[in-house]
C-alpha cells in the first residue's frame, strides 16, 4: 500500500466520517440562527467560528461533507447502472450498428455538462440537491459506458471467453460472469476519479444555486454566501474552500493510489496522473 | 479524408438533431404557460390567448419546433418573455464577453500548460518535476470558483490592481475590458492547464522512450532538442483530444465564474434566465453551448485524422 493511497483514503476517511457523523451529532444545530455571536472568532464553543447568522461554521461543514458525499456517490451510482451495461453492451456487439448506436449516443451525453443538464434540469423542476445527483448522474453514464467498452473488448479476444462460448453460453452471460469481474479494478478507480468529480461538481452547482436549498447546509453554498462579505470575514471563504480542495485532493491521491496498488502495469512513473480527463 | 469526413459530418448532423430535441422537449414539459406567467394570475383570457399567438405559442408542436430549429439557423431565436426583446440580439451582446472570455482562458491554459509540461517531462524524476507534479495536483483539485473568490480577495480587495467584478464593455477601450476579463481567465484557466500539463507530461514521456528519440539523440541532438523538435509533435494527439473536452468544461466553468464576477455574459444571462422563468432564453443559450461543443469536438476529431491517418477509420 503506497503513501499516496494510505494519506488518500485516510483524509477523506475523516471527512465521511465527519459526515456520517453529524447525522447522529453536530457540534450546535446548524438551523439555529444567533444574530448576537455573528462572526465570532476561533474559540472552544466555535472551533472554526461562526457565520453571518451565528451559525457555528463547524457544524455547517460536517453537514456540508455530507451533502457532497451523498450527491456525488449517488451520481457514481447512476454512473455506473447506467453506463455498465451499455459498455458491456457495445462490447459484446462490436462493430455491429448496435456499438455504434451506444457510443454515438455516449458521444452525445459528452455534449452535455453536468452542469447544462443541471439548467435544464432546474428550469423545468427548480432547484434541489436531487438535480445535482441526476445530473452529474447522467454526465458519469458514458465516462463508465467507455470505459467499459474499452476494457471488454480486449477480455472477448482471450481463451477464457473462447472456451465459455463453446461451453454454451451466451453473449449477456459471459459478460456479466466472464467480463465483468475483470473490469472490477477499472470501476474502482474511475469510480474514486468520478467520486471527486462529483464533489467539485456538486459543490459548483449549489454556488450557483442549482443545488442544495437552503436550510440544507452545503459547501458551495456556503462559498456563494460568503462571498459578498469576503473582504472583512474572509475566513467566511477559506474554510469551505479548503474543506472542497482538501477532500478532492485526498480522493485523487486515493485513485491514484488505488490504481498503482491494483494494476501493476502502471506502476511506472510514466503513468502517474495519465488518462485522466478534465472534470 | 474525405469518406471519414462525410461520416462524420453524418453524425454531427444526426447529433444536432437529438440534442435540439432533447432541448426542446426539455423545455416543453415544463409546466406552466408562460403568457400566462408574463401577464400575471389576474390577466383576462382574452389577453392570455393573444400574448399566445404573438408568441406562437398556439401552433402545433411540431410547428414550433420546426420554427425554432429554423430560427436557429437564421439568427431569429424569438423574443424574450422577460426582455421584451429578441433573444438573438441579446445573445450577440453576451457573446461580446463569453466568447472573448473563453478564448483568453484558452490562451492561458495552453500559455501555462505547455511549458509547466515540458519542463516537467524533460526533467522527469527530478525536483523541478515533483515541484511541478505536485502543483498541477493542487489546481486539479482547487474549485475554480473559490479559486476566483482567492483571487479577488489577493488583487481586488488586498491589493486593489483589479476590480472585483463587473464589465466596462469594450466601449470604455480595449485594455479596461481585458483587465476586468483576466481574473476570470485566469480562474478558469488554472484548472484545465494542470490537467493539460498533466497529459502533456505522461504524453511526452511515453514518446521520450521511442527509438526515434534514441536516433535524434546518438546523432548529436541535446535531451531538450529532441524533446523539442521530435517528441512534442509526437505527444500532440491526447493532448488535442484533452483541449477538445476542455473547451466543454470551460463553457460549463465559464457559466459559474462569470456569476462569481458579475460579467454580462451567457452565462450570467442563462442563470438569471432560470430564476424569471424566461424559458425561450434558456433553451436558446443551452442549445448554443451544446452546438458550440459539438462543433468544436467535430472540428478536433477532423484535424486529428488529418495528422494521423491511422485515425481515418471509424471506430
Amino acid at each position: 500500500m503506497s503513501a499516496r493511497l494510505l494519506i488518500g483514503l485516510g483524509l477523506s476517511g475523516l471527512f465521511a466520517a465527519a459526515g456520517l457523523a453529524s447525522l447522529l451529532w453536530t457540534p450546535h444545530d446548524v438551523t439555529s440562527l444567533n444574530i448576537a455571536a455573528k462572526f465570532a472568532p476561533s474559540s472552544a464553543d466555535h472551533l472554526l467560528g461562526t457565520d453571518h447568522f451565528g451559525r457555528d461554521i463547524l457544524s455547517m461543514i460536517m453537514v456540508g461533507a455530507r451533502t457532497s458525499i451523498a450527491v456525488a456517490l449517488l451520481a457514481v451510482g447512476i454512473g455506473m447502472l447506467g453506463g455498465v451495461p451499455l459498455g458491456l453492451l457495445a462490447a459484446a456487439t462490436r462493430g455491429s450498428l448496435l456499438d455504434d448506436v451506444v457510443m454515438r449516443f455516449n458521444d452525445l451525453v459528452f455534449a452535455f455538462p453536468a452542469l447544462l443538464i443541471a439548467i435544464m434540469i432546474t428550469a423545468i423542476v427548480g432547484p434541489s440537491a436531487v438535480n445535482s445527483i441526476v445530473a452529474i448522474g447522467i454526465f458519469n453514464i458514458p465516462v463508465f459506458a467507455r470505459l467499459v467498452r474499452a476494457g471488454a473488448l480486449p477480455l472477448w479476444t482471450l481463451d477464457f471467453v473462447l472456451s465459455a462460448r463453446v461451453s454454451g453460453k451466451g453473449a449477456a452471460r459471459i459478460s456479466v460472469q466472464h467480463i465483468l469481474p475483470n473490469l472490477t479494478n477499472l470501476l474502482i478507480v474511475q469510480g474514486t476519479i468520478q467520486f471527486s468529480l462529483g464533489i467539485l461538481a456538486e459543490a459548483g452547482l449549489s454556488f450557483v444555486g442549482l443545488g442544495a436549498q437552503p436550510p440544507t447546509a452545503s459547501w458551495g453554498r456556503m462559498l456563494a454566501e460568503s462571498q459578498t462579505m469576503i473582504a472583512f470575514a474572509p475566513h467566511l471563504a477559506l474554510i469551505p474552500g479548503l474543506a472542497i480542495l482538501l477532500t478532492v485532493l485526498c480522493l485523487n491521491l486515493a485513485g491514484e493510489g488505488l490504481r498503482d496498488t491494483l494494476d501493476p502495469k502502471s506502476q511506472k512513473g510514466a503513468q502517474q496522473g495519465a488518462g485522466r480527463a478534465a472534470p | 479524408m474525405i469518406g471519414f469526413a462525410l461520416y462524420r459530418l453524418v453524425s454531427l448532423l444526426a447529433s444536432l438533431i437529438v440534442a435540439s430535441l432533447v432541448v426542446f422537449a426539455a423545455v416543453e414539459i415544463v409546466p406552466g404557460d408562460p403568457a400566462r406567467f408574463m401577464l400575471g394570475i389576474n390577466a383576462q383570457p382574452d389577453t392570455v390567448a393573444a400574448l399566445r399567438a404573438e408568441l406562437g405559442l398556439d401552433r402545433s408542436l411540431v410547428e414550433r419546433y420546426l420554427s425554432w430549429v429554423g430560427g436557429l439557423f437564421t439568427g431569429d431565436l424569438g423574443v424574450s418573455y422577460t426582455y421584451r426583446s429578441p433573444v438573438s440580439g441579446i445573445v450577440a451582446e453576451r457573446l461580446q464577453v463569453s466568447l472573448p472570455l473563453a478564448v483568453y482562458a484558452l490562451v492561458l491554459t495552453v500559455l501555462i500548460a505547455f511549458p509547466v509540461g515540458m519542463i516537467a517531462a524533460g526533467r522527469q524524476g527530478g525536483a523541478v518535476d515533483t515541484l511541478f507534479t505536485g502543483a498541477t495536483q493542487l489546481g486539479i483539485a482547487v474549485p475554480n470558483f473559490w479559486f476566483a473568490l482567492l483571487l479577488i480577495l489577493l488583487f481586488s480587495v488586498n491589493l486593489g490592481w483589479f476590480s472585483a467584478g463587473g464589465f466596462p464593455g469594450w466601449e470604455a477601450g480595449l485594455l479596461l475590458g481585458l483587465q476586468a476579463l483576466t481574473l476570470p481567465a485566469i480562474a478558469l484557466a488554472l484548472p484545465q492547464a494542470s490537467i493539460l500539463a498533466r497529459v502533456l507530461r505522461s504524453s511526452l514521456i511515453d514518446t521520450l522512450s521511442d527509438d526515434y528519440i534514441r536516433t535524434a539523440r546518438a546523432k548529436g541532438l541535446s535531451a531538450g532538442q529532441a524533446l523539442r523538435r521530435h517528441a512534442l509533435r509526437n505527444a500532440m494527439i491526447p493532448v488535442f483530444t484533452i483541449i477538445g473536452l476542455q473547451f466543454s468544461f470551460l463553457i460549463a466553468g465559464a457559466v459559474i465564474i462569470e456569476n462569481v464576477f458579475f460579467l454580462p455574459g451567457l452565462g450570467r444571462l442563462v442563470l438569471q434566465a432560470i430564476t424569471q422563468r424566461d424559458l425561450i432564453v434558456v433553451e436558446s443559450v443551452v442549445m448554443l453551448l451544446v452546438l458550440a461543443v459539438i462543433l468544436v469536438n467535430f472540428v478536433i476529431e477532423l484535424a486529428y485524422a488529418w495528422i494521423d491517418p491511422r485515425l481515418r477509420k471509424p471506430s
